[in-house]
């Protein structure tokens, strides 16, 4: 039965990835592309995997979705049409396509028990991780604590794109004049928009609950900083679109943010030099605390931490860049 | 019994997207959507339960979340023509 | 008792599914953006309110039925807000709805 369900969801992703190439319509294809993210979420939800799981719809249907239409009212929304077919590009792709296709033939069958890549470290770490760590969630333990330098650098890399977005969409001080002249607060506007504004209320500090429970949760069952971060900046990110951009700025000054963006990684980085100075090497929790298992999950709880702090902000901060752009 | 269920939500997907692909107006592909966005949350409800997992509920609550926020981006979107308003 | 439940979670189950599966041949079928928008509601909050007890009375006390208390809350609280929003956008933008002349039967 789960093999129908497999076979049906990529039918299912393999139809919307072909009306996505053949549409020229850019604003039905980025809504496609959210849809996209859904059903890959799903696919990743039968195949196991969770966390994964969890992190596509957030990022690829929430955030990926916001982001795409806040740059196509930058620019057009139909694409340029194409004068002729490119045959020499489709050769290219065929030929590549086909030599991976020829490639797998080689490969160890799906969810082989025999397959090197479960011979070594993955047993390894299932048979240690309770005893050593003894967080439930392996992935958790996996990612904060056995492969912590790799997640340092996956935060690092978020601060850079965050970093590279704010010195090329950088929120420019004339808009101040401009703002006063075109946006006079639309009454009637506003008055349509009631019903979203009582529901947001109410359902803002829900998100937000939720958004808590999934970064402490994570030691527990899916879960863990990445996501959290996510649906952080989706809570705030339906302030901003219910109350205005103005209003959410006010909120959280920008300079809060980018202050925060900062303190996140430096929190990541800053355990692991907290483990340095008590006789540990870098990132090694276990020094932190008088007993192993304990410094472990102090460490986890605060690199999940930091790293939650960063995902919000600079989600956040990047959706403030780009929808505060104006069109010139 | 989980089974006929999967097949229901399936169906309604199917039938979902092809509104999606085909729909004449925009607002006919954001009702779509918005309604293969719930119909994923029923489908994770019902492959937890269907593989003896039901730990994936918590996914299913972000979706519900996740779905409503990119509702109500596109209507702004497609209203305002840009994404934050007044 | 057990049995009760049983068929009873079956029967919610079914019904479930068959209206969410009526509700997509709605959209599908239906003539009209604002009819069509009638069909997404059914399955919206018939459809998964069986659906989502359903699978709670299948789950008993436990956190999971708590857990899909809370998807039914927040699909509750979500969806009819969606549809409104959906529905004065596309008015707003000038969709109108088909209109059928009616017809005297004197």
């Amino acid at each position: 039965m789960i093999h129908v369900v497999d076979m049906t969801l990529l039918a299912f992703l393999a139809l919307v990835a072909i009306a996505i190439t053949r549409m020229t319509n850019l604003f039905a294809t980025s809504v496609l592309t959210g849809v996209y993210s859904l059903l890959m979420a799903c696919i990743f939800t039968v195949l196991d995997a969770v966390d994964v799981a969890f992190t596509e719809a957030a990022v690829g249907a929430g955030i990926s979705t916001v982001l795409f239409l806040a740059t196509l009212s930058l620019t057009t929304q139909r694409e340029k049409p194409q004068r002729s077919p490119n045959w020499k590009a489709l050769c290219v792709a065929l030929l590549t396509g086909g030599a991976l296709v020829y490639g797998t033939f080689d490969m160890p069958h799906f969810g082989d028990p025999q397959a090197p890549v479960h011979q070594h470290v993955g047993p390894h770490y299932i048979g240690v991780s309770p005893t050593q760590i003894g967080v439930p969630n392996m992935v958790t333990s996996v990612l904060a604590s056995y492969r912590g330098y790799d997640t340092l650098g996956e935060t690092a890399v978020i601060f850079t794109a965050c970093m590279a977005v704010l010195l090329l969409l950088q929120h420019e001080k004339r808009r101040d004049e401009q703002s006063a002249v075109e946006e006079k607060p639309d009454k009637e506007a506003m008055e349509h928009a009631m019903i979203l504004r009582v529901q947001s209320k109410f359902f803002i500090p829900l998100i937000l609950l939720f958004g808590l429970y999934v970064q402490f949760h994570g030691d527990f069952g899916p879960g863990g900083g990445f996501q959290a971060g996510v649906i952080f900046a989706a809570g705030i990110i339906l302030y901003s679109l219910v109350n205005g951009l103005d209003k959410a700025r006010q909120i959280i000054p920008p300079n809060v943010l980018h202050g925060l963006v900062a303190f996140g990684l430096l929190l990541y980085a800053g355990t692991g030099l907290a483990s340095l100075f008590m006789d540990g090497n870098f990132l090694q929790y276990r020094a932190l605390a008088e007993e192993a298992t304990h410094g472990e999950h102090i460490g986890i709880l605060l690199i999940e931490l930091g790293v939650g702090v960063t995902v919000a902000t600079v989600m956040t901060s990047m959706f403030f860049s780009f929808s505060g752009r104006r069109r010139s | 019994m989980f089974i006929a269920a999967m097949i229901g939500v399936l169906i309604t997907m199917l039938m979902a997207l092809v509104r999606a692909l085909s729909g004449p107006t925009v607002f006919d592909r954001i009702l779509a959507v918005n309604m293969f966005g719930t119909k994923t949350v029923l489908f994770i409800a019902v492959l937890g339960f269907l593989s003896g997992r039901p730990e994936f509920l918590d996914l299913a609550l972000v979706y519900v979340l996740i779905n409503f926020i990119g509702t109500i981006a596109i209507l702004k979107f497609v209203r305002f023509g840009k994404v934050e308003t007044a | 008792m057990d049995l009760i439940v049983y068929y009873a979670s079956w029967a919610l189950l079914s019904c479930g599914a068959f209206l969410c599966a009526v509700g997509g041949l709605g959209i599908l079928r239906l003539p009209d953006f604002y009819s069509r928008q009638h069909a997404a509601g059914i399955t919206d909050t018939l459809g998964s309110a069986f659906v989502l007890i359903g699978l709670m009375l299948q789950s008993g006390f436990s956190l999971n039925a708590a857990k899909l208390v809370m998807i039914l809350i927040f699909l509750i609280l979500t969806s009819p807000v969606a549809t409104h929003a959906i529905a004065q956008a596309a008015r707003q933008s000038g969709l109108e709805p088909k209109v059928v002349a009616e017809e005297d039967e004197a």
